[in-house]
């Protein structure tokens, strides 16, 4: 069996080290090794986002990414966005919004909009449609998680 | 965005008001926060010690023999804990079995499960592995060998059908309602409907068009895949934890394939990242169990990745469809025929009876015939997708139907009105309709604000397409505790896929009037409740919705009864009204009359269904296209919705299941596809190039739900996941026509084949007009 | 009477008839009264003392879960057709 390696990050705001083989990818690390289990694997290779995390600040899907490198930098995952136990805006406009039907992307989904709004507080629709088509909803058809991007974009502005 | 029609049946319209406190109005579901906050357990989090991963080997192959297989050197491999083949599952009879969710052929069950002699396509699984990380297993089972006999494949109904084709199934025999062929066939069944005198029709037809149609297979696409954990303990009891439409089908199936009593098996629900029909079959369940079993009762996870999803299950049919339509000269059906020839995939079983139910529907004819014929083919075995089988049929009547209309020069929303299907019509297989909501769909796409406006520029074009969709009734069981606060528990059996605890628990909610806050509605595992059919068929919000009512209903009647016997009343003077209960001069408001009630001995309901008089559902949808004529590319730009939903309980969900629908159907339009190459190897089993819609492609999409309410249901309640998938191929297709003039007989609709059939038809165009660029 | 409608591959059976009329209170009556019209057609439609798999009866527009046992009134309309449940047709 490969021999595992200590790998040091900031993980959610909080200082961690966890053990890993070095072929794990960093999906694989937070679910298996870290029980972070709110990023999904939609596809493993880069095409559903429901993988999504943040990377010292830049959306990445978590399949690509492998766990040794992220030594040294910090992670946001889906477990990371409510703050002081207040849900973040997003999460509230998604339910309010039923931007949910199954959920498997909602992790992402909501990742990945955090970065879109991080970046660009006021995105037009289009702007919206254009970030998140990394990411695959197959439920929504996703109208309603386009609106509730904007609800939160327009609330925030 | 959402509008909400009435519909002269003397039912209000649906806004929470009017009636219902509850119904109508759109509260979060229980589920939510869980959901949004990466909580929720799906099948691929399950975590439990000692768990080991499992990996599933698969055929390289789309038809072959299975001389042998060598698991040695895989089971040398340390970290290995079992490894397993077909031989290790019991041997499974030629017999056909009700399962629950269909009649199935044990052996087929069994077979697609883990290939016995022959592997009948690219990707079917063949052996089983269990180690203590999943790179290990993987590893291994790329140790095993496996000897192949190498066959011709046979990829499509012309292949299969061919004088000389290769036999997929030794023991197949063509079955026509019970009439069974005696010659080796790739032909699993034929079925006619037929009423009328469909010779005098066309004959007397002023207008006949007759056009054949193909279209290509496709996949659910759910963004989780498979994944399934099982224990199979030291003392004999197995429990499975996996992502299913229905546990009781899972434990039916896995109980059949492993020969147990259902009395060893607990299938415990996880939640589910989408189905759609795909997730009724089981695929790893049953191979989970074993290697468990194998590997010293340790648990044993499998985790199928997106490849194997993609190539081993779902999907559903290609086809080949023609369709013959004649009207008179006032536009009327005169006579319609209808030939489907679906792929089943490697075992009998295509949609090709539902489809053959929606082809026709939506119109009111006299002189009909529909032939079916399901064919093997080496593919996936089909799995449900989606109304099975109505999107290709669709696609091939609305095309038609839109033809003749245009050459009738006729609107064609007008042609649908004029031809709709309503009470007391017949649907294809001569069944006659109840109060059903058809010509209402066309009407409001008719009168929308969409259809009405203008639609001006070049490559541009409008469609229109009506669909409909059986739904079903189903069994469903359920209970409910009343606890002392004034809560209740409501316990079902119903997967929840798309927010259906929610309106589930507001049924309840609204029977007892209570706040939908104080019902908490879970999905339990098949040791809970007794059984349940499949989250499918559109029946959940109905069926189980029913069996909620009920239970509100048994609730407030006990209640009543036990208050008569605290105020010493007579049963019949406790009213309960507004969320009070009363008698004369006593009166208690629900909350408290839930703890005093319970003095003496608690309360709880139980409620089990099997309606059959569910009520099916019908759309008409409008869409505007641009077709880029550089690339072929179509551009979705506008979309609009008409549904009968019976009655919404929760609108967002309805819109939700509306939206969805649509965009899978327009996936599938202009997209998706299986891609072979000649030895029938799957070339694109990625979800890069299968091609789903992602947000830049769509639009938002407007829904009208009309409500014809369904006279069954005590609120009205139609299925409503399924017909909308039904018309958008057509409705794209009719568009594509009007952007381009060409009338596409595939599907997908894709860039390459629309710009193919432009170029085809500009160099027409060019030796008509020499001259003329 | 009731109305049968007879499915296309059985009319056969019956000589070409498209819809009989024939006498009982349950779809197996039903049956049984036919099979003493047109033979054969018992054999057709029941498969170890129940609808073939794969069929349906359904009695008035609406398919019956009680099957062979289902109540047929005197102007009841009686189909039998292809079974169709949530998923796929069956798979025989
Ligand atoms: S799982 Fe990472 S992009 Fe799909
Ligand atoms: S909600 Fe199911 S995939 Fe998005």
């Amino acid at each position: 069996m490969a021999k595992k390696i200590a790998v040091e990050t900031t993980l959610n705001g909080e200082e961690t080290v966890f053990l890993c083989e070095p072929r794990q990818t960093l999906l694989e690390a937070l679910r298996d090794n870290l029980g972070l289990i709110g990023s999904k694997e939609g596809c493993g290779n880069g095409n559903c986002g429901a993988c999504n995390v943040l990377l010292d600040g830049v959306l990445v899907n978590s399949c690509l990414v492998l766990a040794p490198e992220i030594e040294g930098r910090s992670v946001v995952t889906i477990e990371g966005i409510a703050e002081d136990g207040q849900l973040h805006p997003l999460q509230q406009k998604f339910l309010e919004h039923a931007s949910l039907q199954c959920g498997i992307c909602t992790p992402g989904f909501i990742v990945s909009s955090k970065a879109l709004l991080d970046d660009n507080p006021s995105p037009s629709e289009h702007d919206v449609r254009l970030w998140l088509a990394g990411n695959l909803c197959r439920c929504t058809g996703y109208d309603k998680i386009v609106r509730a991007v904007l609800d939160v974009a327009e609330g925030d502005a | 965005m959402a509008d909400t029609k009435q519909n002269g049946t003397g039912q209000p319209a649906a806004n929470g008001q009017n009636g219902y406190k509850v119904i109508g109005t759109r509260p979060v579901r229980p589920d939510g926060v869980d959901k949004v906050t990466g909580r929720a357990v799906y099948a691929a989090d399950v975590q439990m010690t000692g768990l080991l991963h499992g990996f599933v080997l698969r055929s390289p192959h789309a038809h072959a023999r299975i001389r042998s297989i060598d698991t040695s050197k895989a089971e040398a491999l340390p970290g290995v804990r079992a490894v397993v083949t077909a031989d290790d599952l019991p041997v499974a009879e030629d017999k056909i079995e009700d399962l629950g969710e269909g009649a199935i052929n044990l052996k087929y069950l069994s077979d697609n499960v883990l290939a016995q002699e022959k592997a009948l396509y690219h990707g079917h699984a063949v052996a089983g592995v269990a180690a203590v990380n999943p790179h290990i297993a993987r590893e291994a089972a790329e140790l095993i060998e496996v000897d192949y006999e190498v066959l011709p494949p046979v990829m499509t109904v012309d292949d299969a059908l061919a004088e000389d084709a290769p036999i997929l199934l030794d023991t197949l025999r063509t079955d026509k309602m019970g009439e069974i062929g005696t010659e080796p066939t790739n032909l699993a069944s034929f079925f006619r409907h037929q009423r009328g005198d469909l010779d005098a029709g066309f004959a007397g037809a002023h207008l006949v068009v007759d056009r054949t149609f193909r279209t290509e297979t496709v996949h659910q696409g759910y963004i989780e895949p498979h994944a399934a954990t099982a224990l199979h303990s030291a003392d004999g009891q197995i429990t499975i934890w996996t992502s299913t439409q229905g546990s009781f089908a899972v434990r039916g199936q896995v109980c059949e394939i492993l020969k147990i009593p259902v009395s060893r098996l607990k299938v415990v629900p996880t939640e589910i990242g989408g189905g759609f029909g795909g997730k009724i079959n089981v695929y790893v369940e049953p191979v989970a169990v074993v290697l468990s079993e194998k590997a010293g009762h340790e648990p044993v996870k499998i985790v199928m990745s997106r490849a194997d999803v993609l190539a081993a299950t779902g999907p559903t049919s290609g086809s080949n469809i023609r369709v013959k339509i004649g009207v008179d000269a006032d536009g009327k059906i005169s006579a319609a025929l209808a030939e489907l020839y679906y792929e089943a995939g490697a075992y009998p079983g295509s949609p090709v009876g539902a489809a053959a139910n929606v082809s026709l529907a939506p119109y009111a004819i006299d002189n009909l015939q529909v032939d079916g014929y399901d064919i093997i083919v080496n593919r996936p075995r089909s799995a449900a997708y989606r109304a099975p089988g109505g999107t290709n049929v669709a696609f091939a009547v609305e095309s038609v139907v839109d033809e003749l209309a245009e050459k009738l020069g006729m609107d064609p929303a007008e042609f649908r009105v004029l031809n709709g299907a309503k009470e007391n019509d017949r649907r294809p297989d001569g069944l006659q309709y109840a109060r059903i909501g058809q010509i209402e769909t066309v009407e409001a796409i008719r009168d929308s604000e969409h259809y009405q406006s203008p639609l001006e520029g070049k490559y541009r074009g409008r469609g229109i397409a009506s669909g409909y969709w059986n739904n079903w009734g189903g069994q469903s069981s359920a209970t409910a505790v009343l606890n002392p606060d004034g809560s209740v528990n409501l316990s079902e059996a119903s997967t929840d896929i798309g927010g259906s605890r929610a309106s589930i628990a507001m049924q309840l909610a609204e029977a007892m009037d209570i706040e939908y806050e104080q019902v908490k509605a879970r999905v339990v595992d098949t040791d809970t409740v007794s059984y349940n059919d499949v989250t499918g068929g559109s029946r959940t919000t109905f069926a189980t919705g029913l069996a909620a009512y009920n239970l509100g209903q048994q609730l407030k009647k006990e209640m009543k009864r036990r208050l008569a016997d605290q105020w010493d009343v007579a049963l019949g003077d406790v009213c309960y009204e507004d969320g009070v209960f009363s008698a004369g001069a006593e009166s208690l408001p629900f909350i408290e009359a839930a703890g005093l009630v319970q003095r003496d001995e608690p309360l709880m309901a139980s409620s089990t269904v099997h309606p059959q008089d569910f009520g099916p559902g019908f759309s008409t949808q409008c869409v505007d296209v641009e077709v880029d004529p550089e690339t072929g590319k179509i551009t979705i730009l506008r979309y609009t919705i008409a549904q009968d939903v019976g009655k919404a309980i929760h609108p967002s969900y309805v819109e939700g299941q509306m939206q969805g629908g649509v965009a899978q159907g327009i996936g599938w339009a202009i997209n998706e596809e299986y891609i072979y190459d000649e030895e029938g190897h799957l070339l694109n089993a990625s979800l890069l190039d299968y091609r789903m819609p992602t947000a830049l492609d769509l639009p938002m999409i407007e829904t009208i739900m009309v409500e014809v309410p369904h006279p069954a249901h005590p609120y009205g309640v139609r299925g409503v996941g399924e017909v909308n998938i039904v018309p958008p191929a057509g409705a794209v297709a009719n568009a594509v026509y009007q952007a381009t003039g060409i009338r596409m007989d595939k599907l997908p609709i894709s860039p390459a084949r629309l710009l193919e059939a432009m170029w085809a038809k500009e160099a027409e165009s060019a030796e008509l007009v020499p001259g003329d660029d | 009477m009731a109305t049968v409608w007879i499915p296309p591959l059985m009319r056969s059976l019956t000589d070409g008839q498209q819809i009989v009329e024939a006498e009982g209170e349950s779809v197996r009556e039903l049956v049984a009264a036919l099979e003493k019209r047109f033979p054969g057609v018992a054999d057709r439609i029941i498969d170890e003392g129940r609808i073939r798999p794969g069929w349906t009866v359904a009695v008035d527009g609406a398919v019956q879960n009680r099957g062979l046992r289902a109540a047929v009134g005197p102007d009841s309309e009686v189909h039998f057709v292809p079974a169709m449940t949530g998923g796929n047709s069956v798979q025989v």
